[in-house]
């Protein structure tokens, strides 16, 4: 059994190595961008088609991100930032489950190297994202309240206990970046790995069930991890209680 | 002992399931209770419900990441 943790190089260009998550990165950026071509070329009032499916879904998001913010100008800020990782990190944990990923490739010193792997079963690739998502955060914060009324969140030298708690502010705002990351990388990446173990053991009908749940922890983590960023958003942007 | 790899990867599943599996049950038993008493309130405590469940659940991926690393 074959599984690596570590994404494999494919083919590098001009030097930089080039892995299979990459390569299936951008294939995803490729059908979001096309897709979104066909949503809004020629676009009516009335929405039918692409275009009503896809007014639909981030209507559908739109309203679940306002219900955790609370104020529709602060969503209408954070809203193109969430989406775009909503809709990039479901189709990359799906894109994992289609026939291919995983199973098609050459060898390599006598290892399997597959062509595809879901981009987001990359530690880099969600990391990335966590870093992304927890910068743009303490930014949020700033603009919000001011850079030193924010930083007293994290150096506060009123008390030697508030000093301690500011302290571990400032560890668990990094702690966030490892668990983000780690969450999602843990979640695709066991869920491969599972279906390879089922589907090595009983190739027929039994891997159903673990497809739908595939399908499913898919889906929620793209959820969590968007709904976790829009909470933390909002935490670091409201007044802190004194 | 190459062995005690596996032991050690078995109890640290072992140890992160069993935390995961009783903190989620305890968050979706009040949840539930909760939608009892308050009908009305139903999404909004799915929705806090969901969060909740996926914040317990990552420290048992966090084990299992780890574990992946161990057998190697």
């Amino acid at each position: 059994m074959h599984v690596s943790v570590a994404a494999e190089k494919i083919f590098s260009i001009f030097g930089i190595p080039i892995s299979n998550t990459v390569l299936t990165a951008w294939v995803a950026v490729f059908l979001l961008a096309f897709f979104s071509y066909l949503a809004t070329k020629r676009m009516q009032t009335v929405p039918r088609g692409m275009q009503n499916f896809f007014e639909w879904a981030i209507e559908s998001l739109f309203g679940l991100v306002e219900s955790f913010f609370g104020d529709r100008k602060q969503t209408l800020k954070f809203f193109p930032l969430v989406a775009t990782f909503f809709f990039f990190i479901l189709v990359s944990n799906w894109m994992g489950l289609l026939p291919g990923f995983g199973s098609i490739g050459f060898y390599e010193h006598e290892t399997f190297v597959p062509y595809f792997r879901s981009a987001t079963a990359d530690l880099n690739t969600t990391l990335a994202f966590a870093m992304i998502s927890v910068i743009i955060t303490q930014i949020a914060g700033i603009m919000a309240l001011g850079f030193f009324h924010y930083g007293k969140k994290f150096f506060n030298f009123s008390s030697p206990i508030n000093f301690f708690v500011g302290l571990l502010e400032l560890i668990s705002e990094f702690a966030k970046i490892i668990s983000f990351s780690f969450r999602l990388f843990g979640s695709v990446f066991a869920g491969e790995v599972l279906m390879v173990v089922i589907t090595g053991l009983v190739p027929y009908v039994i891997p159903l069930p673990f497809l739908g749940l595939e399908i499913f922890i898919g889906g929620l983590q793209a959820l969590v991890f968007v709904l976790l960023t829009v909470v933390f958003i909002k935490i670091a942007t409201t007044e802190m209680a004194h | 002992m190459p062995e005690l790899k596996f032991i050690a990867v078995a109890f640290a599943i072992g140890v992160a399931g069993f935390g995961a599996a009783f903190g989620i049950g305890r968050i979706v038993a009040q949840a539930i209770d909760s939608t009892g008493r308050n009908p009305e309130a139903g999404g909004k405590i799915f929705n806090m419900m969901i969060l909740g469940a996926a914040l317990v659940e990552a420290i048992a991926i966090y084990a299992l990441v780890l574990s992946f690393m161990m057998l190697k």
